[in-house]
């Protein structure tokens, strides 16, 4: 694995270069709002390397609010007339400057939801194949980033193509697959760090995870059935002052729930993809007025068992979520995803009880 | 792989008013392309998304049966947006059906077993692709007794009743059909609620006898206890759920019992496993 010093004096000419061969994304501050949100970079634009963090993550490039999954005209003089055809779409390269290591961790997660053994998404899956990933290094982790815990970090490589490490006057890049050195060779980034560069990246990755100092555990949490957490007698107070607002789910960078809906307009129609949330009791409600999930409670529950036990236990390889801390920073009541896992992991009455009842 | 959110385009070929309401009518569907319907091979248990372009999809249970060639069939309930539209269409229009979804009852351990069915109303169904399927001269000698437990409001609102009337006839399947209540003079056959006409006629239970048991929440409530009290184990008691479903096939992530997709983990479960899992459907 190589590591290339790139001075930042260059770095804009590596990105107008890389122009040429990708569609760019990356952080870009938002005017007058301050905050940033990943967007298509026009031919000018430049990431801004410097966005501590984003205010929704970029799960966006390859799983859009709202995306065209099939046209149709329903003009019965059409000899198509009713039947759903896959628009062209451009699946040309595309990288992503910029990405924080915890929300390519996040691409991961989502693959395993959309890219499976029996169906693939393919909306989803050829955005995804589409992309480089870029990553830029965390130096100052946030206060809410509890990544370490999550199987990823300030630092992770998982998921990423190249990770970029800003010391100052110039970027480490760590080329990690064959993707990212095509990348870093459209960019003519071709110094080499040598070993003085790893040594770099070794002494700053070791700072930013020292800094790190929430985390969250869920052995317990894995230890324990679903029915027992389900039936914990916790949820109402964890969910008390949730309003619904379903802010959680869209700043998420592991919340893969949509809705499919169609859209006409006179004889032209489309059927869209859009994203849903499990806060809404629109999401699961039957026709005949039943709701599984009618009560802010049940929803709340929902939520926090899909992350933290059932996808735990589905794909036995930790919970949903990466540890990014959006969710905390955004809620407008203070929900805390580490508070939550905490009291489930801390849960025990329903293991003393299925005890006894053997 | 192909892509599953695209309908595969169907012509509708036959539209049959089931019940005296009015309010179920079953929809015979052929494929535009013929190549399409080896690729739509199901099995009985197993459900499509009816979609139609411009109102949405709805997932319904396949009624016609794997044994039966050049068509399939799905009996459809009016209820909302797509159903009370797909009502209105006529013989000849096309739509589109996305399939087969989600697993089956499980034919590879019912071989050799007996088999009762218990179903209500409109969810008889998939209970009659299963019949179908059994009753095949090629299948029937692969299953021990067929008891088959099915009631309806009023003998009006029977699916299917040309085939009842047939299965009746036969001494390989055991038909119990019953309705809530009627003033026909000449009904010749039960009048109960399921539950206790199940227990009247419904075999015991045993390692080598299952159940098959679909309809409304309330004859299911009251179906459970009769079957434990006939000695059915929960492992022996299979239900088809239901739930509010976008993709079927399990990642739109709405119809969710715990871990378990209703969509793409079943809809066909077993008592056993759905006591494992939260009610939430």
């Amino acid at each position: 694995m190589k590591v290339l010093k790139i001075d930042k004096k260059d770095w804009a000419g590596g990105i107008q270069k890389a122009h040429k061969a990708y569609r760019l994304y990356g952080p870009v501050q938002v005017k007058d709002k301050g905050f940033s949100e990943f967007q298509a970079l026009g031919p000018d634009a430049m990431p801004d390397m410097t966005a501590t963090d984003t205010r929704l993550s970029p799960k966006s490039i390859a799983f859009p609010p709202q995306e065209v999954m099939m046209v149709f005209t329903t003009d019965e003089n059409s000899e198509l007339c009713n039947q759903m055809q896959v628009p062209q779409k451009d699946y040309a390269p595309r990288a992503i400057i910029g990405i924080r290591p915890y929300d390519a961790a996040a691409f991961l997660l989502v693959k395993k939801n959309f890219d499976t053994p029996e169906y693939r998404d393919p909306y989803w899956c050829d955005a995804y194949e589409a992309c480089t990933f870029i990553g830029l290094a965390v130096n100052t982790p946030s206060a809410l980033d509890f990544s370490t815990s999550t199987k990823s970090g300030p630092f992770d490589e998982n998921g990423l193509d190249v990770l970029l490490v800003d010391t100052g006057n110039h970027y480490l890049a760590k080329i990690l697959t064959d993707k990212g050195a095509a990348f870093a060779k459209s960019a003519a980034w071709e110094t080499e760090a040598g070993a003085a560069g790893e040594k770099q990246i070794a002494e700053l990755k070791a700072s930013a995870e020292k800094q790190i100092r929430a985390t969250v555990a869920f052995d317990n949490i894995q230890r324990q059935s679903i029915m027992s957490l389900y039936e914990a007698d916790f949820w109402e107070e964890v969910a008390f002052a949730c309003i619904n607002c379903g802010t959680c789910t869209y700043v998420c960078p592991t919340c893969w729930c949509f809705d499919i809906q169609d859209e006409t307009h006179a004889k032209c129609g489309k059927r869209m993809k859009t994203w849903d949330s499990c806060m809404y009791p629109l999401f699961t409600i039957h026709t005949t007025g039943h709701n599984p999930r009618g009560t802010k409670v049940q929803r709340v529950r929902q939520r926090f068992m899909h992350k933290l036990k059932y996808f735990l236990d589905k794909y036995e390889d930790g919970i949903m979520c990466v540890g990014c801390g959006r969710c905390i920073r955004s809620c407008p009541v203070n929900i805390d995803i580490r508070k939550v896992c905490d009291i489930m992991n801390s849960y025990s009455a329903g293991a003393d009880t299925c005890a006894l009842k053997k | 792989m192909q892509n599953p959110y695209l309908p595969y385009p169907v012509r509708i070929d036959q539209i049959i008013t089931e019940t005296e309401d009015k309010n179920l009518k079953t929809f015979k569907f052929v494929f535009l392309n013929p190549q399409d319907e080896a690729k739509y091979a199901y099995k009985a248990g197993q459900f499509g998304e009816l979609s139609i372009p411009g109102k949405g999809e709805i997932p319904i249970g396949i009624a016609s049966s794997p044994v039966e060639k050049g068509f399939v069939m799905f009996t459809v309930n009016k209820a909302g947006l797509v159903t009370n539209h797909l009502h209105n269409m006529k013989v000849g229009d096309v739509m589109g059906i996305r399939g087969p979804l989600g697993n089956w009852y499980p034919w590879e351990k019912l071989e050799g077993k007996n088999i009762l069915i218990v179903g209500g109303g409109f969810a008889f169904t998939t209970l009659r692709s299963s019949i179908v399927y059994m009753l095949d001269p090629a299948n029937r000698s692969k299953f021990g007794t067929i008891d088959v437990v099915y009631g309806a409001r009023s003998p009006g609102m029977l699916l299917y009743k040309q085939e009842l009337i047939e299965w009746e006839k036969r001494d390989d399947i055991n038909m119990h059909i019953t309705v809530d209540r009627t003033d026909d003079p000449d009904w010749k056959y039960n009048v109960g609620f399921v539950p206790p006409i199940t227990e009247q006629k419904a075999p015991q239970g045993d390692e080598n006898t299952y159940a098959i048991v679909c309809g409304p929440p309330i004859m299911i409530k009251f179906t459970q206890p009769v079957l434990e009290k006939l000695g059915y184990a929960h492992d022996h008691i299979i239900m088809s759920l239901e739930n509010r479903m976008k993709c079927g096939f399990g990642m739109c992530g709405r119809c969710n019992i715990g871990k378990e997709f209703v969509c793409k983990d079943g809809p066909v479960f077993t008592l056993d496993q759905i006591n494992m899992t939260p009610r939430e459907y």
